[in-house]
């Protein structure tokens, strides 16, 4: 009989070409998303005067440098602009699909490509972004690349890997109101650390994974590179089928049902061998804010940042203290009595529409002490939250609601914080000047961005939620 | 690519830890083709200050490790954005081999295809390292990638790297040319695929 076998076994087999001695295996590519960014990758492919091998398996976003105010003018600055053109000018002597600027299905590659049903299980996906682990929601094996690698699968199709350690993590229980998949993800990643998952593949299963959305099960694997994981999944079920029913590139009619066939084998086998395990019960998860410059620096909402002088371990003192430095936070500070300049909702970790209808479930009849600014998704995600009202509730709670793109997670199409200046936001990196140099972040779910925006600083969703429809 | 076999240089210490990509190369400088040099704004936003002053208390801005091509980096190194502009960043700076206890998977998958050995010693001797090059700045280290040792003065530390990783820097094998070596397997493979995954195919495609 053929031994158990994990999901990540069976996708890698699935795509493995060949297998050299040293291990590395040459494995297929189905779904090679490129984007502004992968600029380096085009130059390299032209410097060895070679062409794209597959241009209908590579889609192309315009989504990291893309303004977010003002679209309609073009863009001001001539080197974003350049950026932009770049892209452009690449996918069309390529032959590349491209969700442009002004393309109604633009937005960030991480919510457009599920959105029109180019992820699909079992399929292995590379983009030239750490955050594609993303698409391993559906069940499949997706990781990010850089430059060389994105050159390679343009001219080849194919990258050469070594297959990493497996990892599953165990989420039983249930989530208690007010806790989602950022919170989740967070909990994991404080329990496991910023590195925890190194050299591993993770999938995410049990009861509480089970019972996410696609929207949920996206922000967790999106996470998965936060834990330093090489892709995170999830088996796919039900929930995934139905999600892909009739989205624009997902396969149709006769080739939807055979593909359910073989999307419903696509499951760890029971007894199968994970190199590590681990477990967490989602019901003793709180809401979850991050006091530091990584994103294991997390803690329940109602803890207090740490105090150095109470760190037995030298180096570990030193690190919280310059981590608190930065943050320009008191040792022992209540994490609650911290705050806050701004807020941002957006970014491909939570844009998505189930992500803006539970931070409206928050700003609804409410008003915002600070700044913010909401970037949807995807322009998809934007066209449905204005006709579900959700872009007046963000509006009327005094927040800017913008465009889609990568904006202030990553603020290089200058959508940034300002040095010094703090902010709650739904994004993934917490890094020393991510938003911006000298920017002080805050991650937590949309839910809790919007808590801490009426509150003025870092806030418990929980009380705010009494009484409203969720 | 440059083959790495052997290194002795000079080596400078930066023992802290989680020091990613954002780090390494803030992302502003994505923009920049490799040649506007982004060897200048290698760790720019701990190198300088908001007025563009060097901070004194950063080791590489130390005279005698200006020329280091080797760093002595705290545990996971190179963490977060996949920018391979990072290992451009460092090898443009002069370095060739960065030690440190583990790696962002993604950054050392970078470093390999551009000839940057990421050698991995245990957190104590990583430790060590750093304590005693901080304490004598001149002197040189070797590293040696076919032994798999690092050597300060009469200490020999093995150190651990991803055999996939040494194959290929030993032998600077450029992976387009090993790819193509296998042209026809790909296409059987491919044909094959077809056949068994039809779904797979992008609808409108």
């Amino acid at each position: 009989m053929r031994e158990p076998s994990t999901l990540v076994d069976k996708l890698w087999s699935a795509h493995e070409i060949t297998r050299r001695e040293d291990g590395a295996a040459l494995l297929w590519v189905d779904r090679h998303f490129v984007h502004e960014g992968s600029f380096h990758a085009f130059s390299h492919m032209k410097a060895r005067g070679r062409s794209i091998a597959e241009p209908g398996l590579t889609f192309a976003v315009a989504d990291h440098y893309v303004p977010t105010r003002g679209r309609e003018q073009g863009i001001a600055n001539p080197e974003i602009a350049a950026m932009v053109r770049n892209l452009e000018t690449n996918t069309s002597e390529s032959g590349i699909t491209l969700f442009g600027l002004r393309d109604p299905r633009q937005g960030i590659v991480h919510v457009v490509g599920p959105e029109q049903g180019l992820t699909l299980p079992g399929l292995l996906i590379v983009c030239g972004d750490s955050h594609t682990s993303t698409h391993g929601a559906f069940g499949a094996y997706a990781f990010g690349i850089g430059a060389s690698e994105v050159a390679h699968v343009l001219m080849t199709q194919t990258l050469w890997q070594k297959k990493p350690k497996r990892m599953r993590v165990n989420v039983g229980g249930k989530a208690i109101v007010g806790v989602g998949a950022k919170d989740i993800a967070l909990a994991i990643i404080a329990s496991i650390g910023a590195d925890g998952a190194q050299g591993h593949a993770i999938e995410f299963a049990g009861s509480a994974i089970a019972a996410l959305s696609m929207e949920g099960r996206m922000t967790l694997c999106n996470m998965s590179i936060e834990a330093g994981g090489r892709c995170g999944m999830v088996a796919p079920d039900e929930t995934t089928f139905a999600y892909l029913k009739d989205r624009p590139y997902a396969p149709k009619g006769a080739t939807f049902e055979q593909a359910l066939e073989v999307w419903s084998a696509q499951v760890s086998d029971p007894g199968a061998a994970f190199d590590r395990e681990t477990t967490l019960d989602a019901g003793a998860i709180a809401p979850i804010v991050t006091w530091g410059t990584t994103p294991d620096d997390a803690l329940p909402i109602d803890a207090y940042a740490p105090d150095p002088a109470r760190e037995p371990d030298p180096v570990w003192a030193k690190y919280l203290r310059e981590a608190l430095d930065y943050m320009g936070i008191p040792p022992g500070k209540k994490l609650t009595e911290i705050a806050i300049d701004r807020v941002f909702i957006g970014s491909c970790t939570n844009a998505r529409i189930e992500d803006l209808r539970a931070a409206a479930a928050v700003l609804a009849g409410r008003v915002a002490k600070v700044p913010g600014l909401v970037s949807p998704g995807s322009s998809m995600v934007k066209q449905q939250a204005e006709a579900e009202g959700l872009s007046k509730i963000f509006r009327d709670a005094g927040l800017e609601w913008a465009d889609s793109g990568c904006s202030m997670c990553v603020g290089i199409n200058g959508d940034i914080v300002a040095s010094g200046e703090r902010c709650a936001s739904t994004t993934n990196r917490n890094f020393r000047g991510r938003q911006g140099p000298g920017a002080r972040t805050h991650l937590m779910s949309p839910a809790m961005v919007a808590a801490a925006a009426v509150s003025g600083h870092l806030a418990d969703v929980r009380p705010l939620l009494a009484g409203r429809a969720l | 690519m440059e083959k790495f076999v052997r290194l002795t240089a000079k080596a400078c210490p930066l023992a802290l830890p989680n020091l990613n990509t954002d780090q390494i190369l803030p992302a502003r400088y994505l923009k920049w083709p490799r040649s506007a040099g982004l060897g200048r704004v290698l760790f720019q936003d701990l190198r300088y200050d908001t007025d563009g002053n060097e901070r004194s208390d950063f080791p590489l801005n130390r005279q005698v490790w200006r020329d280091a091509k080797i760093l002595v980096a705290g545990r996971n190194f190179g963490g977060g954005s996949s920018r391979e502009a990072a290992v451009y960043a460092l090898y443009d700076a002069g370095i060739r081999c960065v030690i440190a206890a583990s790696f962002g998977d993604i950054f050392a998958q970078n470093a390999v295809k551009n000839g940057l050995l990421t050698a991995i010693l245990p957190e104590a001797d990583a430790a060590e390292v750093a304590t005693a090059i901080a304490g004598d700045p001149d002197q040189l280290v070797s590293v040696d990638l076919e032994r798999q040792t690092i050597l300060r003065g009469n200490h020999i530390y093995p150190f651990a790297v991803d055999p996939v990783s040494r194959n290929q820097l030993l032998n600077g094998w450029d992976d387009i040319d090993l790819t193509e070596s296998n042209r026809d397997r790909i296409s059987a493979f491919r044909s094959e695929d077809l056949k068994r995954r039809p779904w797979a195919l992008p609808a409108k495609a």
